[in-house]
């Protein structure tokens, strides 16, 4: 049973949290200017799709990430526009975005391939050997030979909190997700600071599908997003809308993703469990973390709130 | 209602499909196709025959009652997205007591009916609690129990309560007496339709007259005042989610009870995600939801006939659906989000008043 | 000096929804002076100084600064031209330090990354030039009101702004605190500056102005010499031709009734977990009013709802004999305790509701509105209409929406519903903010037929003329704990004004 626990595990939690992780930052970068992103989802979806796209069209995997987070983009743009220009309830728009992913992906991968349920494969994303990491103790083995995306989304968990935390430009944004009023009597330009902080979240929730279809499977298949975007959204508030307590949260659900994929079919104490019953884990434990988190006092005060 | 009541408050959902159908024919225009062709397509296939007819209505029944379990929750200020989950928990468990209890039908009607409820309740207590005591957003967890939902009832209906005759994941049949007859013969449409018509009476009724309903809405709209007056706000919260989830639970029951006479794996097309455009659509009242959800069953009944007819994929529905929500979500909850606490610190307060404030600076 | 007006405003006309809040109005100011307008709540002083600010645009009008047209096209623009605003609801971020406050949108960069040493040193050579003192390192959210008033200002003078407009600013201030500002505001007029004060305090007016400005009814009535008029002939222009109101008569001491409300040793948590009210003891008896003074944030808020039930509490509080600390909202309501929150406007009526269905909130689960869960639509109607006739609230259609009401209007709805119920304890906060003065004499008689009647009124307010005026009793606040308990006969500005900043009795 302990055997369980070994580089491979770590190595598939590493990449079971890229895309949560990206869509993760996503989601914080939203969040703290004040708009709540329930799109995610559909972000991450629509990633997915043109991502594999990109690559089926072109040949190169580094297209469909281009495509990817132009997509990705588009469905923010698209948030950021319903919020704030025609002051749609965030959660409305969030659930018309993620219903809109699906029912167009689904119907360009019937319209385009004639096919349902799946694309053909394609060229998907190369893994990287990185031979520094590969030297550090205890993770380097798992750290190394990982999607690039993996190493991206380490490099944007550090920028992001510098953008956040030391510059001016972070500081407009948490002052527009906190107190929007006082944000535009000094002039900053709330409205310009929420779409550039939401289509940037569309970006990287599109990243975070674009490895789903180019850096896993190889493939888009329907819905393939899961529910990930969602639990992406829980890691941000489990995390408290930090980058590296989202990223630290994401960690987390994926390490007990993988722990189940390992689990199943395994024998504990007799008793085998049911695969059924390993694959909700990840929903189940994403409503206990939620559940756990001691009141929500660290929320961007002016987050969801419409302006009249 | 007055005429120009009416006119106005139907006004923003013909916009709205207004808006979604120009979208969807354009979508259709530029994959090659032909709107014009597609929608007559979609039209006949919905209302072309009797039977057509009947059948839209069958489809609008289960839509009728999870729009009812999303504009409840909306009406409380909640956003119920769990309305599948709670439809697939009541669905099964109307189906266990249909087949595994032998009671004359008297009994066993509502027994089924009494048991999809339950379980539907139950699915949606959880995040009602949640919501209520530690303010945890209940879109996440019932779309988290969605997924739990589906899980569970897959390994239910494929180990302990599957039909050990067949190699397909369902129950047995449930027998005779659990049944729901047709009413009318042609389309299948049966006796749910009065199910749901008696809950579309109840739904008018709680909102308009009662004290309950009083106090759900005004928790709704305002929660801080609500709390002043001595509402019962947890309660309240509580209460709306588990009544949601009992419409929703409700569906599920009639849909197996009417329809499929068991539980099969996978026998809901997403009537619990429709609800959600059927309910905004409706703006959340009785009869609005009950006419949304009919047309959106004659959508989804003609879109199967569209794409046999002209190739337009059936998918299409799905972007009408986006499109109407957005719209329709326009004018509703502009002050509020569930979930959202604003400062009430009043030394540090934006100046957020309403409009006949700002006339008096 | 420079002779030409610093600020110089023509022909100002601006129009909202109902109402013309600014009429054509003319209006200058001088570098070096310390300008005061004034004018009654609505007469449109705060629009015009938006206007000034850039956060509304005028309908008609034009703007000269230094004798130069421009068009303010926005905050930024302002600023820009050396115009800062410290406004009524203080615009800062509760989360962020005093110092990122008053850098936010001008933040100095370094590497692209904010630069906080040179900030800092900036923002302390302003704060030792004019005498400022800010703990620029805590978060606002910890900061006292005067103390978020400093930032304010320094998030001004940091812009380099040379005009300085400050809305009502002494109406969270206690009178030392007063003292203190006006000295440092007297300060920069003499070194240049003008500073605009929007204010109803007479007596401040002509303390502190060198002009005045009258505004009434969206109209500019004069502009004057302070040193040339009275606080009585601004009175009379303030309010116009009507009978000036007189103030209320001297209340008798009535002879205190038996003890409705004991509270002991109640101590009640904030919101961020140290205690708001430590420990305190106290007794409101029937036919009285106690008033409860004291800058706000010192625990008055957390006080009432712990009383009516909205905040768990620890301690002992009878009313009528009874220990209410476990009981709900609901029952206390039922048990005789009416509230009347602060900004009832908002947080005591549900806007979307009608003003039929506002009028029974509260009272509704039972007869004669409610039977058997079921509402009586037609009682409520009756109902709605009796309330708003009493207490003189103008309503076309008692189905439309509260929120169609002007803030007095649902203030008054709010507190006559509160009235009706013949409450034994009313927990009034703030009743009569923002009304004008017609609309706050007839919130106080209101209040005194609930006493004449045999009820007892817990009356917290900011406002020190209202408590003078009203209490037979003052209980002054001050960091959760009660700083004195002083009688009418003693009650005096310097006094209350001491307790409030913690001084001792």
């Amino acid at each position: 049973m302990a055997d369980i626990f070994d580089t491979e595990l770590i190595r598939s939690t590493f990449r079971l949290a890229t895309p949560l992780i990206l869509a993760a930052l996503g989601g914080v970068l939203s969040e703290r200017s004040g708009v709540v992103n329930i799109a995610l989802e559909g972000m991450m979806l629509a990633g997915a799709f043109f991502g594999m796209l990109g690559s089926y069209l072109t040949g190169s995997p580094w297209v469909g990430v281009a495509l990817g987070m132009a997509a990705g983009g588009v469905f923010g743009f698209i948030h950021a526009a319903l919020t704030h220009r025609m002051r749609l309830n965030h959660i409305v728009s969030g659930v018309a975005l993620n219903i809109l992913a699906l029912g167009l992906t689904t119907y360009l991968l019937r319209h385009i391939f004639r096919e349902a349920g799946s694309s053909p494969p394609v060229t998907g994303l190369p893994d990287w050997d990185v031979g520094i990491l590969a030297k550090l103790p205890l993770v380097g083995q798992s750290l190394s030979g990982q999607n690039p995306l993996f190493y991206l989304s380490i490099a944007l968990i550090l920028g992001l909190n510098v953008l956040l935390f030391t510059t001016p430009a972070g500081l407009r944004i948490r002052a527009a997700g906190e107190h929007p009023e006082a944000a535009e009597t000094v002039g900053i330009r709330v409205g310009l600071v929420r779409y550039l902080a939401v289509t940037g979240s569309g970006v990287l929730g599109g990243l975070a599908g674009v490895y789903l279809s180019l850096g896993q499977l190889n493939m888009f298949t329907e819905g393939m997003s899961a529910g990930r975007g969602f639990i992406a959204l829980a890691a941000v508030i489990f995390g408290k809308w930090t980058p590296f307590g989202a990223a630290g949260a994401a960690l987390f659900f994926a390490f007990f993703d993988a722990l189940q994929m390992r689990l199943q079919g395994q024998t504990i104490g007799g008793l085998t469990i049911p695969s059924e019953f390993m694959l909700m884990l990840p929903y189940l434990l994403t409503i206990i973390a939620l559940a756990g988190v001691v009141g929500r006092a660290s929320a961007p005060a002016a987050l969801g709130r419409q302006e009249e | 209602m007055r005429i120009s009541q009416i006119v106005g408050t139907a006004g923003v959902p013909v916009a709205a499909l207004g808006a979604a159908f120009g979208a969807a024919a354009i979508v259709v225009l530029v994959s090659g196709g032909s709107p014009m062709e597609s929608f007559a397509a979609m039209f006949s296939s919905a209302f072309g025959s009797g039977t057509a007819v009947g059948e839209t209505l069958v489809k609008s029944i289960p839509l009728m009652l999870t729009g009812l379990a999303v504009a409840l929750g909306l009406r409380a200020g909640l956003f119920n997205i769990g309305a599948e989950g709670q439809l697939l928990v009541g669905a099964l468990a109307a189906a266990w007591v249909g087949f595994a209890l032998d009671l004359p039908a008297v009994i066993h009607i509502p027994l089924c009916l009494a048991a999809g409820v339950a379980g539907g309740a139950l699915w949606a207590f959880l995040p009602g609690l949640l919501k209520a005591k530690r303010g945890v957003h209940e879109v996440i967890t019932t779309i988290m129990l969605n997924h739990v939902a589906f899980y569970l009832t897959h390994f239910l209906v494929t180990t302990r309560l599957k039909d050990v005759h067949t190699m397909a994941p369902q129950t047995p049949e449930m027998h005779a007496t659990a049944r729901l007859g047709w009413l009318i013969e042609a389309g299948g449409l049966h006796w749910g339709i009065l199910v749901a018509a008696l809950c579309v009476v109840a739904f008018a009724f709680l909102m308009a007259r009662s004290v309950i309903g009083f106090e759900l809405k005004a928790v709704g709209f305002s929660p801080d005042a609500a709390r002043t007056a001595g509402i019962n706000v947890s309660g309240m919260i509580v209460l709306a989610m588990v009544l949601s989830g009992a419409l929703a639970g409700a569906a599920g029951a009639v849909e197996v009870m009417g329809v499929h006479h068991k539980f099969y794996d996978q026998f809901s097309p997403g009537y619990g995600f429709d609800s959600i455009a059927v309910a905004l659509l409706g703006n959340n009242t009785a009869v609005g939801t009950a006419l949304a959800a009919v047309l959106f069953g004659a959508l989804r009944n003609g879109a199967l006939g569209m794409q046999l007819a002209t190739d337009t994929p059936k998918e299409i529905v799905t972007l009408i659906q986006a499109i109407v929500i957005v719209f329709a979500g326009m004018r509703f909850l502009k002050n509020r989000v569930p979930g959202t606490r604003g400062s009430r610190d009043p030394g540090l307060r934006a100046d957020t008043q309403g409009r006949a404030d700002a006339a008096n600076p | 000096m420079d002779v030409t007006p610093a600020v110089e405003m023509r022909q100002i006309t601006k129009g909202f929804p109902g109402v013309l809040a600014n009429d054509r109005i003319d209006f200058s100011a001088n570098w070096g002076e310390m300008h005061a307008l004034i004018g009654e709540n609505g007469a449109g002083k705060t629009t015009l100084m938006n206007i000034l600010y850039g956060l509304h645009r005028p309908d008609a009008g034009e703007t000269l600064l230094s004798g130069r047209a421009v068009k303010a096209l926005g905050p930024r623009h302002a600023i820009a031209c050396g115009i800062g605003m410290v406004h009524q609801h203080f615009m800062l971020v509760p989360a962020f330090s005093a110092l990122e406050n008053v850098i936010l949108g001008a933040e100095p960069v370094r590497f692209g990354q904010t630069d906080y040493r040179r900030a800092e040193e900036r923002v302390r050579a302003i704060c030792e030039r004019f005498g400022l003192q800010v703990d620029l390192h805590a978060k606002v959210a910890d900061l006292s009101v005067s103390a978020q008033q400093k930032v304010e200002i320094l998030k001004a003078l940091y812009r380099e702004a040379r005009i300085l407009i400050l809305d009502e600013p002494t109406s969270v201030l206690t009178p030392q605190e007063c003292d203190s500002l006006f000295a440092m505001l007297r300060e920069m007029a003499r070194s240049g500056m003008c500073i605009i004060l929007i204010t109803h305090k007479l007596r401040e007016v002509m303390a502190n102005s060198d002009r005045v400005t009258v505004l009434r009814q969206g109209r500019a009535i004069a502009g004057l010499e302070t040193n040339s008029t009275t606080a009585e002939e601004l009175a009379r222009l303030m309010v116009g031709e009507r009978e000036l109101v007189r103030p209320p008569e001297e209340r008798e001491a009535s002879p205190a009734g038996p003890p409705l409300l004991a509270v002991i040793n109640l101590s009640v948590p904030g919101d961020r977990g140290l205690r708001a009210v430590d420990s305190i003891s106290f007794q409101v008896h029937a036919g009285e009013i106690l008033g409860v003074a004291g800058v706000d944030g010192n625990g008055q808020r957390e006080l009432a709802e712990a009383l009516v039930g909205l905040r768990r509490a620890a301690g002992n509080v009878e009313f009528e004999g009874r220990n209410i600390l476990r009981m709900s909202v609901r029952r206390r309501l039922d048990a005789g305790i009416a509230y009347v929150p602060e900004d009832s406007g908002r947080y005591g009526l549900v806007s979307s509701y009608s003003v039929e269905e506002n009028a029974i909130l509260g009272a509704h689960r039972g007869s004669p509105f409610a039977r058997w869960g079921i509402l009586d639509r037609h009682a409520a109607r009756r109902h709605a209409l009796n309330l708003i006739e009493r207490v003189g609230v103008r309503a076309a259609e008692t189905r439309m929406p509260a929120r169609f009401l002007s803030g007095g209007n649902r203030q008054k709805l709010v507190l006559g519903r509160a009235l009706y119920r013949k409450p034994k304890l009313l927990v009034a906060s703030q009743p009569t903010r923002g009304l004008d003065v017609g609309a706050a004499q007839d919130v106080h008689l209101g209040l005194l037929e609930a006493c004449a009647r045999g009820g007892g009124i817990l009356l917290i307010s900011y406002d020190l003329d209202e408590i003078f005026s009203l209490a037979d009793r003052v209980m002054v606040m001050f960091q959760g704990r009660i700083a004195g308990m002083v009688g009418r006969a003693e009650a005096d500005r310097e006094t209350i004004g001491a307790l409030m900043l913690g001084a001792r009795s």
